[in-house]
């Protein structure tokens, strides 16, 4: 009877080599999808490379003063990414300001407030705003959006806000529609819905049972959502408005439309700007070889760093979270 | 019936407690919910609002410049009348199709060993970082790596460094939901087929990729509907061109780069035919995205 077990489970000689060919697939199969897994990073890293490689010309000659200076004189071959970068921030900051309140609000109305039967058509349906390509935002802001800015917002801000002592030079100037303030409500738009669904999720996470113990002893919805809802979700919700802010920084056809992608640096609100972005795709295509390419080189790779810090962060303060979600299951 | 009787007797007690509470306390929380509230109904209807208000406008402007010719004609030149987007719309989807080509078993396998080697190793876990990250990078500045790496070297503009670039983006997509759909399959299968003595390699495609089949599906839709928008990493790699063109070593009409130049035109047939391409692509971004929720749904009710 031993005999007999002992027999059947040596190995054959032929099931000997279909083990070994089974290691040797397997060994082949780890390796292949690390190298495809790991060439997302040796892409990340090329980019980084090839940017600092192609910007090193323009940072060695112009110095770290490049992104300190406002020259960007194509014809004498001066540059500095001041204005650019001037233009970005100012436009994400104008987006984030308008956005995440609203989007705080639609996450709210979501997740509390929603009948039921609604609540998955309604997230369904920032969802697809989400989805809208970016170019769509563009076309919507510089031939529908832009047009009415000029004829009712801007005399209304420049009559109201215009009027306030230090706030008044932010919002003088021209009623041209397109600028930094209308390419910042254009983007605000966009990245709404970014902010909003990442809101919802992370107000998803809350335990049932903290907000019904706060119902429970009287609180009313807005407590709940103030005192329970918020504190729980606070470092998912900070998470949500840095990917948002992220989107908003490297965002291209959106702003292009409607920024003017004019080369001054101007206190007012009102005035055409440009961004890394839009500066990126109004002259690359046409850039010569030499500083002009070169500096804006520079530009992607300042915006690249940028933007990388930012998601690093909204990531990480993400992660931590799923896990805060992971304890809880 | 005790219970019941006990539960009216502390309903009345509690009526009893609740009128000795400060009034001017309890309205003053009543006044702040209704704000909160209200506020939040407001923020809603405004994000419902710009939703309807641009597709409106999209389906509007676009369905009056759609008629056949938009799909038989190439672009017009500058002046020239009607015209279509035949070139763009073939351009585009080449380059969109060959960029799935490329992207699905990239993405597919590195999703595959974030998901079966991914748990212990730490290059995997730095991997999903920057794979994360890549997610929302800004467009441009692949096109300008892509630009940098591709078309300096080779030094021509073609539609083999759109496809690149395109790729670039669409991978992560890939990656990321096609490793989470793996998670999604029960431990209990791979163990089973462990189990037979089946080998890694065959769990994984014979197992849990054909399990999370729809998933990857799902996937791969999503980098599809992300990647027919994006505009910014064409511009300088697929560039344009004004003519009917199916060589991928040239040039090559594509639809966002042609909707780009054609809206900032002062011709008023380029921007109707930059309406019409704008309607052409969220269509097909959002029926993508569409099909891709459907595919899923199905997936996690059977």
């Amino acid at each position: 009877m031993i005999e007999s077990i002992q027999s059947h489970s040596a190995p054959t000689p032929q099931a000997l080599r279909i083990a070994k060919l089974q290691r040797v697939q397997d060994f082949l199969f780890h390796r292949i999808t690390q190298f495809f897994a790991l060439s997302v990073l040796i892409a990340l890293l090329g980019i980084m490379i090839s940017l600092l490689f192609n910007a090193w010309p323009a940072l060695s000659s112009f110095g770290p003063g490049f992104f300190f200076t406002k020259e960007w004189d194509i014809v004498n071959d001066e540059f500095g990414g001041l204005i650019a970068i001037y233009g970005t921030v100012v436009t994400s900051v104008i987006a984030l300001v308008i956005a995440v309140p609203l989007s705080f609000g639609i996450a709210v109305f979501l997740t509390e407030l929603c009948p039921g039967p609604l609540r998955r058509p309604l997230g369904t349906a920032i969802e697809l705003l989400a989805a809208v390509p970016s170019i769509i935002y563009g076309m919507f802001g510089l031939f529908i959006f832009a047009p009415l800015f000029a004829e009712y917002i801007q005399p209304a801000l420049a009559a109201t806000l215009g009027q306030v002592p230090g706030l008044g030079i932010l919002f003088t100037g021209a009623f041209n529609g397109i600028g930094i303030l209308c390419a910042g409500l254009i983007l605000a738009m966009m990245i709404l819905p970014f902010i909003a669904s990442v809101m919802r999720d992370v107000f998803d996470i809350v335990p049932p049972i903290l907000k019904e113990s706060a119902y429970g002893i009287g609180c009313t919805t807005w407590e709940v959502v103030k005192r329970v809802v918020l504190p729980y979700t606070k470092t998912g919700v900070i998470g949500g408005i840095m990917l948002g802010l992220g989107r908003a920084l490297g965002e291209t056809m959106a702003v292009t439309f409607v920024i003017g992608n004019s080369h001054k640096l101007s206190a007012s609100l009102f005035a055409p700007g440009s961004s890394i972005a839009s500066t990126l795709a109004n002259e690359f295509g046409e850039a010569e070889a030499g500083n002009h390419m070169s500096s804006l080189f520079a530009l992607g790779l300042a915006l690249f760093l940028i933007t990388f810090i930012v998601l690093a962060c909204a990531k990480w303060m993400l992660s931590n979270m799923e896990k805060k979600q992971g304890l809880k299951t | 019936m005790d219970v019941e009787q006990y539960g009216e007797e502390a309903g009345t007690k509690n009526m009893i407690t609740s009128s000795n509470m400060n009034p001017g306390v309890y309205a003053k929380r009543k006044r702040a919910n209704k704000i909160g509230l209200t506020l939040s109904l407001s923020a809603m209807t405004l994000g419902m609002v710009f939703l309807l208000w641009i597709l409106g406008v999209l389906f509007f402007k676009g369905f009056s410049a759609l008629d056949i010719s938009l799909f038989t004609q190439s672009t017009p030149g500058p002046g020239s009348e009607g015209g279509g987007l035949a070139n763009a719309i073939v351009g585009s989807l080449m380059m969109v199709g060959f960029c799935t080509l490329i992207s699905t078993p990239i993405g597919v396998l590195a999703g595959t060993y974030l998901s079966e080697y991914g748990d212990r190793s730490r290059i995997a876990s730095i991997t999903r970082f920057v794979t994360d990250i890549m997610l929302s990078a800004p467009s441009i500045v692949i096109g300008l790596f892509v630009y940098a790496f591709y078309v300096a070297q080779v030094r021509h503009f073609s539609g083999w460094a759109g496809t690149l670039a395109l790729a670039l983006i669409a991978i992560p997509v890939v990656v990321r939901t096609t490793e989470n759909m793996l998670r999604l399959v029960p431990g209990s299968l791979r163990e089973a087929a462990y189990a037979l003595g089946t080998p890694k390699w065959k769990v994984a495609f014979k197992v849990t990729l054909v399990a999370a089949k729809s998933g990857v599906i799902t996937g791969i839709l999503l980098a599809l509907a992300r990647i027919s928008g994006e505009t910014a990493p064409l511009l300088f790699t697929a560039l344009n061109n004004q003519f009917f063109s199916t060589n991928m070593n040239a040039p090559i009409a594509n639809l966002p780069v042609v909707i780009f130049q054609f809206a900032m035109s002062p011709y008023d047939n380029w921007v109707d035919l930059a309406w019409g391409g704008a309607l052409l692509i969220t269509l097909t971004v959002l029926t993508l995205n569409i099909i891709a929720r459907v595919v899923f749904r199905e997936k996690v009710q059977g």
